[in-house]
């Protein structure tokens, strides 16, 4: 289901490694990480007492996608996005933005790489406490050597998208978990970066404001169209916002997918269990199940492909038999019956019991 | 049971250290009188370390004195203008700069005392000593802050650099006060430079402290999204790191200050400057009580204000800034309301000639009215005085330091020290050991027996092997094979330089004080944990203390009890009772409520809970605390040979005013070792109590 943004690669992981220890350089005897048996390096890392934070991680990050790492707290999720920013140096692989080998850019290139096309949320909010909200924003500008004037206008633009307006003069202190995060949106989005990180950025949140930022979020990429990358221990969360979803598991990814496919596909016990309580009706789209041998049902009902089967249902409930599927171009590409939706419900559960 | 603690139960080979050392101990003190060597160490040998430092100081001075001539010159002038501005700037301008200071720093309150502190000195005549003092401290803080940021940077980004700079910190803190100012004497030559850069350098070392802990501390995220907005090296250092550990370099700040006015006070004993700690000095010397008690509280008074004021800053760092809309005046109130009275204040002191200095003849200095008063407490107080001095001294002191079987007389004592009565005080010590081996092990008869031993033959009647080996086993069982060597090294360094005798009589005043300290500190400790309102009264008393300059406790010490030990003492238990009284409350205070509800649902009695829970529980703290006492402790005797003690510190102070440097490196050398040979074993001792207590691993 990555539709329409399935074009270019803007950011690639390629074995990539990260291992802390007292002897981590010793694992790898060239910088990449390729190697023939990585089971069996696992292994030997963490027999000698080190730790492996990210071993073997490969994927690719399209143009425009939210990209969504996720997995238990531990299973390495920081320690991949602080390589793909190069915040920690991994102990071997590829790291390749732009088709650009980030990994061995000078510090000069780096610093300006970070100033203009990334941008980070941490989970801790990570604000500058001297500073006020609308000098926490501009700060990044600051550094850019942008003018006051400039800066100050470009933050206040920002503050008033994250729906700050009117607190820029508090200070991170004064505000509550939910504000302070919006600052970090902000100040992340002050240079428009092309790249977004974003490291667990609601889990401090009560679930009430999370939502509400989940939204908001989903609203802000709509407008802006960057490339993200977001973690989260929250399947639901990444189940929201996800294009395709990465699940961790000590240091390793063990699953990348569109939300259906980890929800219908599960690689394995460790992902099955992630996706157990997780209602169907929620993940699998009028996309994932329509059939193109009708491309011409006789209904006037059309659905959008990335609509839910739970959003889909109340048609059918209303009398409907069958309904047309739309792409995002607006072309009919296929068409559901209510026994396909019953079906796809009742095949996806006995999946989940069977596994 | 943990096979650990089982261990530590079995006596050996711990105990049968001891023994071996109970032999030797015994033989020595029998062999005592007939092998003289065993107790004064003889000078064949000894090496010719201080002849060794003239010689380094006098081709070190041969080669460079000129180059430090010349920074002492550079220096001077900017030190004699500011002198001379704060003198002759009207008193109104200055009154109200510094009111305008203080209460920006924490409101009227502190404005107010600042005005009547300023008041104060001006009426009694010592304005422009006070700003002579000022005008020292205003040099060397500047030159210190830097000093102590730049070495604090180099410790924070270079392990390297930390590496030299963490230890000599270390030694910095434990060098006596006066002992800085021998090598800088020398090399710059008499005047006040050499206060200025003494006070710079001895101040720094809280700036460095500070400024790499701050540095360390600020979290990691703050630091990531520094980098993450593409800041470059420099710009992560002095927009991210350096304004997020504000408060810690604040308080760094304060400390810099406090430590710069100390050994400002100290270095007044140079001379040359006409400075408010000259001025206590010179008349302390006279016996001139009153004068020193007047000028005395001038120090006071601009210790406290430096202390509230930059405290105050320091406090206010976290505080959020109300921007403020308006013309150029309303944004910046603070410059602008002392531009205002920089320009008031000046035409008030053309206009009347009152303003511009305070006129002489209006100075109200009632020294003579306190001399009396003075003399009529002594005279009416004598007896009680001079009983609490004669008992302490006979009873307490003079034991401790030529031993009871010199000091006991029928006139003092009672009695004769005849082979009768020595049989019975050994009888009694076995008495008092047995009791120790049964409430606490065989620990309790080592010390016992170490106690009975010196309170019987004094720190200088006690054989100097017995000394030596007793302390290197004791640090060998609290801290291992290191510290007891240092230890060892430590204590062969003064027998060699010939600093024994000395570093014995030191030794006695201070472990007489430290035991007063901690038993008393410690009792008040206790109390005021218990009771919050003793707490309450006892806070502000023990932060004042412990921000005067060390000088100020002379004073009313001599007034009552005259020069001698007794007098020393008691300046020393006023400075150093503060550590023992705050780790002990703290230590009490923090025991984790859990256990003390444990207790309670056990059906203990609060006085249970205070014995066998808390002090227990409480004792790594008030180990921490015994320990600063006795840093402070050694701190103040140097400053107390100014009352006619003997030992290190009156060697260190009389190689000052000689210029010897050898003998002030011997003696400053030898008063820092002991302070670190006490921390190490303090500290070692601490930390395994803490490990057996299970609070830290
Ligand atoms: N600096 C470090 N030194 C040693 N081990 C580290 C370090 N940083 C992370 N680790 C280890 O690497 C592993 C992965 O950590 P990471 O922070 O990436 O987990 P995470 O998935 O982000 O967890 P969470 O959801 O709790 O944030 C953990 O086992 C952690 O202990
Ligand atoms: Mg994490």
């Amino acid at each position: 289901m990555t539709g329409a943004d399935d074009q270019e690669v803007k950011l690639t992981c390629r074995h990539v490694w990260k291992v802390y220890g007292p002897a981590a350089d010793r694992f790898f005897t060239s910088g990449k990480g390729d190697v023939a048996d990585a089971a069996g390096l696992i292994e030997s890392i963490s027999e000698s007492g080190h730790i492996g934070a990210a071993c073997d991680v490969t994927f690719d990050v399209h143009f425009g996608e939210i990209f969504v790492i996720m997995g238990l707290s531990g299973s390495g999720k920081s320690t991949i996005v602080r390589c793909l920013s190069r915040l920690v140096e991994p102990t071997a692989g590829e790291v390749i933005l732009d088709g650009e080998d980030l990994l061995r850019v000078s510090r000069d290139k780096l610093i300006d790489i970070r100033r203009h096309k990334m941008g980070m949320v941490f989970q801790n909010f990570g604000l500058l406490p001297h500073l006020s909200v609308v000098e926490n924003v501009a700060f990044p500008l600051q550094i850019q050597g942008v003018t006051k004037e400039k800066r100050l206008a470009r933050a206040m633009e920002m503050i008033d998208l994250v729906g700050l307006g009117g607190r820029e003069t508090s200070y991170p202190r004064q505000l509550s978990g939910g504000q302070q995060q919006r600052v970090g949106i902000a100040r992340s989005l002050a240079v428009e970066p092309e790249l977004w990180f974003l490291d667990e950025p609601f889990s401090a949140l009560d679930p009430l404001i999370r939502r509400q930022m989940q939204d908001e979020f989903l609203r802000l990429q709509q407008l802006l169209h960057k490339t993200i990358v977001f973690i989260t221990h929250d399947f639901l969360e990444a189940l929201r916002l996800a294009d395709r979803i990465a699940i961790m598991k000590d240091g390793r990814i063990v699953q990348i997918g569109t939300p259906a496919e980890v929800v219908m596909q599960p690689a394995d016990d460790y992902v099955s269990e992630f996706t157990q309580d997780v209602p169907r009706v929620k993940v699998i789209t009028a996309g994932d199940i329509a059939t193109s041998a009708d491309l011409h049902p006789a209904t006037d009902d059309v659905v959008d492909e990335h609509a839910t089967l739970e959003e889909i249902m109340p048609r059918f409930a209303a009398g409907s038999d069958v309904v047309a599927v739309k792409s995002g171009e607006g072309a009919i590409v296929g068409s559901i019956t209510a026994q396909m939706v019953l079906s796809a419900l009742a095949d996806s559960h006995a999946a989940g019991d069977a596994a | 049971m943990s096979p650990a603690h089982l261990r530590a139960r079995l006596p050996a080979p711990n105990l049968l250290v001891w023994l071996v050392f109970g032999v030797l101990a015994i033989l020595c003190l029998i062999l005592r009188d007939d092998e003289k060597w065993l107790v004064k160490y003889p000078k064949d040998w000894m090496l010719p370390i201080e002849a060794g430092l003239e010689f380094l100081m006098d081709w070190f001075t041969a080669n460079f004195k000129p180059f430090f001539r010349l920074i002492s010159d550079v220096l001077e002038w900017p030190m004699r203008g500011l002198q001379a501005l704060l003198q002759a700037s009207p008193w109104p301008v200055t009154i109200a700069i510094v009111a305008i200071i203080a209460y920006a720093a924490q409101g009227w309150r502190l404005a107010a005392f600042c005005i009547a502190s300023l008041f104060y000195m001006m009426i009694v005549g010592y304005w422009d000593e006070s700003m002579s003092t000022l005008a020292l401290v205003g040099m060397s803080v500047p030159l210190s802050l830097m000093i102590g940021f730049v070495m604090g940077l180099l410790g924070f980004q270079f392990r390297w650099a930390r590496r030299v700079i963490e230890p000599t910190l270390d030694v910095m803190q434990t060098v006596p006060t006066f002992a800085y100012l021998i090598p800088i004497l020398i090399l710059f030559g008499i005047g006040p430079v050499v206060g200025m850069v003494a006070s710079a350098v001895y101040a720094s070392p809280p700036m460095v402290r500070n400024l790499m802990l701050g540095l360390q501390r600020v979290p990691d995220n703050v630091i990531e999204s520094g980098q993450m907005s593409g800041c470059s090296a420099f710009q992560l250092l002095f927009m991210v790191r350096i304004p997020a550990a504000t408060h810690t370099i604040m308080i760094g700040v304060n400390q810099t200050i406090m430590a710069a006015l100390a050994m400002v006070i100290i270095a007044a004993i140079i001379g040359g400057f006409a400075d408010i700690g000259w001025e206590v000095l010179s008349t302390m010397r006279k016996a001139q009580t009153g004068q020193s008690l007047l000028a005395g509280l001038v120090i006071v008074l601009i210790a406290m204000m430096m202390d509230r004021i930059s405290r105050g800053f320091a406090e206010r760092t976290g505080e959020i800034h109300v921007r403020r809309s308006g013309n150029y005046i309303a944004r910046h109130p603070w410059l602008s309301s002392m531009a205002t009275a920089v320009v008031a204040g000046t035409l008030l002191s053309w206009a009347a000639p009152v303003f511009s200095a305070y006129p002489e003849a209006w100075i109200i200095y009632p020294a003579e009215d306190l001399n009396q008063a003075v003399s009529w407490f002594t005279r009416n107080f004598f007896d009680t005085t001079d009983a609490i001095k004669t008992y302490t001294l006979y009873f307490f002191m003079l034991p401790m330091k030529a031993g009871l079987e010199r000091i006991a007389r029928p006139g003092s004592w009672g009695f004769e020290m005849t082979t009768m009565a020595s049989v019975i005080y050994w009888v009694i010590l076995v008495a008092i050991g047995g009791l120790a081996a049964r409430l606490g092990g065989w620990r309790s008869v080592v010390a016992v027996a170490l106690l009975g031993i010196l309170f019987y033959y004094g720190a200088s009647g006690t054989p100097w092997p017995v000394f030596v080996v007793a302390v290197t086993l004791i640090a060998l069982q609290v801290g291992g094979w290191k510290v007891a060597l240092f230890a060892f090294l430590g204590m062969a360094f003064m027998l060699l330089s010939g600093a024994w005798p000395r570093a014995m009589l030191s030794f006695y005043l201070t472990a007489t004080s430290v035991i007063i300290c901690f038993v008393a500190g410690g009792a008040l400790g206790i109390w005021a944990a218990q009771n919050d309102r003793v707490s309450a009264v006892l806070r502000p008393i023990n932060d004042t203390l412990q921000t005067m300059p060390l000088f100020v406790f002379l004073i009313p010490v001599v007034m009552v009890f005259l020069v001698g030990d007794f007098s020393a003492l008691l300046a020393i238990i006023m400075y150093a009772i503060v550590p023992a009284i705050r780790y002990t409350e703290h230590g009490i205070r923090q025991v984790d409520p859990v256990a003390i509800e444990a207790a309670r649902m056990m059906g203990c009695t609060e006085r249970q809970i205070l014995w066998k829970v808390r002090l227990p529980l409480a004792i790594p703290e008030i180990m921490v605390g015994l320990n600063q006492v006795v840093m402070f402790a050694l701190a103040m005797l140097v400053i107390a040979a100014l009352v006619g003690t003997k030992g290190l510190g009156q060697w260190v102070y009389d190689s000052l005013t000689n210029a010897r440097f050898g003998q002030g490196v011997i003696a400053g050398g030898s008063m820092a070792l002991m302070a670190m040979i006490a921390d190490r074993i303090i500290q070692s001792w601490a930390a395994s109590k803490k490990r057996d207590l299970g609070l830290s691993t």
